[in-house]
C-alpha cells in the first residue's frame, strides 16, 4: 500500500478496493491558501478523467480529476467547513473522496513517490 | 528628497522626526479615515426637514415589515463627508495607470460624457412612446451599423448588458439554432486558456465544457482540437486574440474545423481592441461576437459604469438572435419587440427594455470622435504599447511566448524564482509605486502571470515611468530584499489585507454591537 501520483498532482491510495484521493502537497503548495473546496456527491458514478472537485484557493478554482472509475463511497465533507486542511495535511486528513474502483489497473500507469519527485524536480528545471 | 524635476518632495521633512508616527485621528494629513457609515448614525439625527408621513393602511398583510430598516440617522455633511472621503481612496483609470490585462482600461473621452448628458438623451426614459424617441432609436441604429461594419458580420443584437451577458446571448442562438434543426448537441470546446466565464458560459447553457490544450507557441493545439470534435459538438469559444495576448493564426482552420461538422464559432470579442479596423471577424468565419463597449469603445467601466454586450452574429445565426431590435419603417424608426409567425425563431429575450442607452451614446460619440482612421489608429497604438513594455523588461522579465504580443505582454515569474518574492508580493508593491498592478495568475497556464495591458492611451512618459519601477522593484527582488515585498505595500490607506481569511470567512453584513457606547468605541478603532 503506497502513494500513486498523477502528472496532475493528485494523489491515491489504494487499500483493498477503496482508492483515497487527494491532491500532492506540491500542488497545495502551488495553490496556496485554499478557501473553498466542492466535494462530490456519495453515490455518483466517476470516469477516470472526470471531474471530481473543485479546489478554490485565493489565487484560482481548479479541478481535482479522477485518477480512477468507480463508485464514490465517501467524501471528506469536512472540507466544506475547513478548507485549511488540504493546506496543513495534504497528503491525510485533506483527503477528498474515497471511491470504490471498478478496475484496479487504472493505477497503473500512474507514477510512484520516486518518480513524482523526479516529475516535480523536471518541472523545477 | 527631490523628485525627479529636481523639486523637493518633502521640504520640511526633520529628520529626526520618525515618520512611522501615529496621529490621534488616525488621519493622516489629508489621507482622511472614516468609520462604516453605520458606526456614524447618532439617533434623532436627521438630514432633511420632512412632514411626517400620513398613516397608511397597509395591503401587505403577512409580509408586513414588523421592525425598523435599520439605517443610521445622518446629517447631510456626514453622508457627503463619508463618501467623498472613501472616493480619494480609489484608484481609477482617470487617477493613473491602469495597466489590468485583458481589461482594457483605456481612458475615458470626456465628450463621449457631454454628449451623453445632453438632455435629448440624458433624460431619456425606455417607455417613452417611440414616436417621441426617434433620434435616440436613430443613435441604436447607427452604432447597430458601425458595429457590423467594423466586425464584418450582417445582424446585431444590442441589448446584451456586459462581455458575459453578450456570450451567453450567442450560447442560447446557437443553441436555438441546433434545435431548430432538431439536433442534440452536448459539448463545448474551450481552450485552457479562455477567460473563465466562456466555460462557464458553455455549462449555465446545459453543455459539457471540454479544454483544448495550448500548443507551445501559446495558440490552441489544432490537432487536439480536430481530434476532440465530432456530431456532438455544438461549438468552439474562442477569444482571438487570445488570452496570452497572441493572435490565433489558424482561426481561419478552426472556423472551418468547427463548420464542417456542423457547429458554431463563438469568438469572444474581449480583445476586440488589438484588431480594430485591422481585421474583420467576420472573414474569420466567426457566427456570434459580443463586443465590450466598455473596453473597446471607451465606456466606463471597473466601478465607473455598467458594461455593454452587443453581440454580432451571422447570416446562419441571425435568426435566432433576441428582441428587441429597430428597424427602419414607414413612419420612422421601430422597435420590434416581439417576433411572430413563421418567421419566430428569435430565442426571446436577454433584458428589460432595450440595453444600455447610455453607453450606446458614448461608445456612437467614441466612433465618430475618432473615424475609421483613428479606429484603426487605437490598434495599431494599443499594440505598439504592449511591445514597448515587452521589450523594455525583456532582460528583466521572461515572456512566456516568443515573438511580437497584440495588446498586452505577458510574463512568467521565472526571474523571481529562489527569491522568496511572488508575483503577487510585486503586485503588492507596485501599489508603493502609484500603479494598479497588472492581472496576476491569469492565464493560468503561465505560472505566477503577470499580464500587462496599458491600451493606447498611456504616453510614453507613463510607459517610461511603469518601466522604470518594474526594473527598479525586480532589481530590489533579485537582490534579497524580500522583506521589504512580503510587507508591500506600505504606503496605501491599507497595508496587505487578509484575502484568504475573508474568503474563508466572508463578514458581508454589518451587525450593531448592542452595548450602549458601542458607537463611540468603533469609530475610535476604526480610525486608529
Amino acid at each position: 500500500m503506497s502513494y500513486k501520483f498523477t502528472e496532475d498532482h493528485e494523489w491515491v491510495l489504494l487499500e483493498g478496493e477503496v482508492a483515497t484521493i487527494g491532491i500532492s502537497d506540491y500542488a497545495q503548495g502551488q495553490l496556496g491558501d485554499v478557501v473553498y473546496v466542492e466535494v462530490p456527491t456519495i453515490g455518483d458514478e466517476i470516469t477516470k478523467g472526470d471531474e471530481l472537485a473543485v479546489v478554490e484557493s485565493v489565487k484560482a478554482a481548479s479541478e481535482v480529476y479522477s485518477p480512477v472509475s468507480g463508485e464514490i463511497i465517501d467524501v471528506n465533507s469536512e472540507l466544506e467547513g475547513a478548507p485549511t486542511k488540504v493546506n496543513e495535511d495534504a497528503m491525510d486528513s485533506g483527503w477528498f473522496a474515497k471511491i470504490k474502483v471498478s478496475n484496479s489497473s487504472d493505477l497503473d500507469d500512474l507514477m510512484d513517490e520516486a518518480a513524482y519527485k523526479a516529475f516535480l524536480q523536471g518541472l523545477d528545471e | 528628497m527631490l523628485n525627479n524635476k529636481g523639486r523637493p518632495t518633502q521640504p520640511t521633512v526633520d529628520s529626526n522626526v520618525d515618520d512611522s508616527l501615529e496621529t490621534f485621528t488616525g488621519n493622516k494629513g489629508l489621507e482622511l479615515e472614516t468609520p462604516l457609515i453605520f458606526e456614524q448614525g447618532v439617533p434623532g439625527r436627521i438630514g432633511v426637514d420632512m412632514a411626517d408621513p400620513k398613516p397608511v393602511k397597509s395591503r401587505l398583510g403577512g409580509l408586513e415589515r414588523k421592525e425598523s430598516v435599520g439605517l443610521p440617522d445622518l446629517s447631510e455633511p456626514q453622508v457627503l463627508r463619508h463618501f467623498v472621503r472613501l472616493s480619494r481612496q480609489n484608484y481609477a483609470i482617470d487617477a493613473g495607470f491602469y495597466p489590468l490585462g485583458s481589461c482594457t482600461m483605456k481612458h475615458n473621452p470626456r465628450i463621449n460624457e457631454k454628449v451623453a448628458r445632453l438632455a435629448g438623451l440624458g433624460d431619456l426614459h425606455p417607455m417613452q412612446p417611440t414616436s417621441t424617441v426617434q433620434g435616440a432609436l436613430e443613435l441604436i441604429d447607427d452604432l447597430a451599423h458601425w458595429l457590423k461594419t467594423i466586425t464584418g458580420m450582417p445582424a446585431v443584437t444590442m441589448s446584451p448588458a456586459a462581455g458575459a451577458h453578450g456570450e451567453l446571448c450567442g450560447v442560447m442562438a446557437i443553441r436555438a439554432a441546433h434545435e431548430a434543426n432538431g439536433e442534440v448537441r452536448t459539448r463545448i470546446l474551450v481552450p485552457e486558456s479562455a477567460h473563465g466565464t466562456n466555460p462557464a458560459t458553455a455549462a449555465l447553457c446545459g453543455y459539457k465544457v471540454e479544454a483544448v490544450p495550448a500548443r507551445a507557441d501559446g495558440r490552441m493545439d489544432l490537432d487536439a482540437f480536430a481530434e476532440k470534435l465530432g456530431p456532438d459538438v455544438a461549438g468552439v469559444m474562442l477569444t482571438n486574440p487570445n488570452t496570452c495576448g497572441l493572435f490565433e493564426t489558424d482561426v481561419k482552420r478552426i472556423a472551418d474545423l468547427v463548420h464542417e461538422i456542423g457547429g458554431y464559432f463563438y469568438c469572444d470579442g474581449a480583445n476586440l481592441n488589438a484588431i480594430l479596423g485591422r481585421v474583420r471577424p467576420g472573414d474569420l468565419g466567426v457566427d456570434a461576437m459580443h463586443i465590450n463597449l466598455h473596453k473597446t469603445f471607451s465606456t466606463p467601466h471597473g466601478g465607473g459604469g455598467p458594461g455593454a454586450g452587443p453581440v454580432v452574429f451571422s447570416e446562419g445565426l441571425a435568426a435566432f438572435a433576441p428582441v428587441p431590435y429597430v428597424i427602419q419603417g414607414e413612419n420612422g424608426f421601430e422597435l420590434v419587440e416581439q417576433v411572430e409567425g413563421d418567421a419566430a425563431q428569435s430565442f426571446g429575450r436577454m433584458k428589460g427594455f432595450h440595453g444600455q442607452m447610455g453607453m450606446f451614446i458614448r461608445a456612437l460619440a467614441y466612433m465618430q470622435s475618432h473615424g475609421a482612421d483613428g479606429l484603426r489608429q487605437i490598434a495599431e497604438d494599443a499594440v505598439l504599447n504592449a511591445n514597448y513594455i515587452r521589450v523594455s523588461l525583456d532582460d528583466k522579465l521572461h515572456s512566456s511566448f516568443a515573438g511580437i504580443c497584440m495588446h498586452e505582454a505577458l510574463f512568467d515569474d521565472s526571474t523571481l524564482k529562489g527569491t522568496g518574492v511572488t508575483t503577487l508580493d510585486l503586485a503588492k508593491a507596485m501599489i508603493d509605486e502609484g500603479f494598479h498592478p497588472m492581472t496576476m495568475y491569469f492565464p493560468l497556464v503561465v505560472h505566477g502571470a503577470m499580464l500587462i495591458e496599458p491600451t493606447e492611451s498611456e504616453s510614453r512618459q507613463t510607459l517610461d515611468q511603469f518601466i522604470g519601477a518594474m526594473r527598479y522593484l525586480l532589481d530590489k527582488a533579485t537582490a534579497g530584499e524580500t522583506d521589504y515585498f512580503l510587507s508591500a505595500p506600505h504606503f496605501s490607506p491599507r497595508r496587505r489585507l487578509d484575502e484568504t481569511g475573508a474568503a474563508r470567512n466572508p463578514v458581508l453584513r454589518w451587525i450593531p454591537d448592542e452595548s450602549a457606547d458601542a458607537n463611540e468605541k468603533t469609530s475610535v478603532s476604526a480610525a486608529s
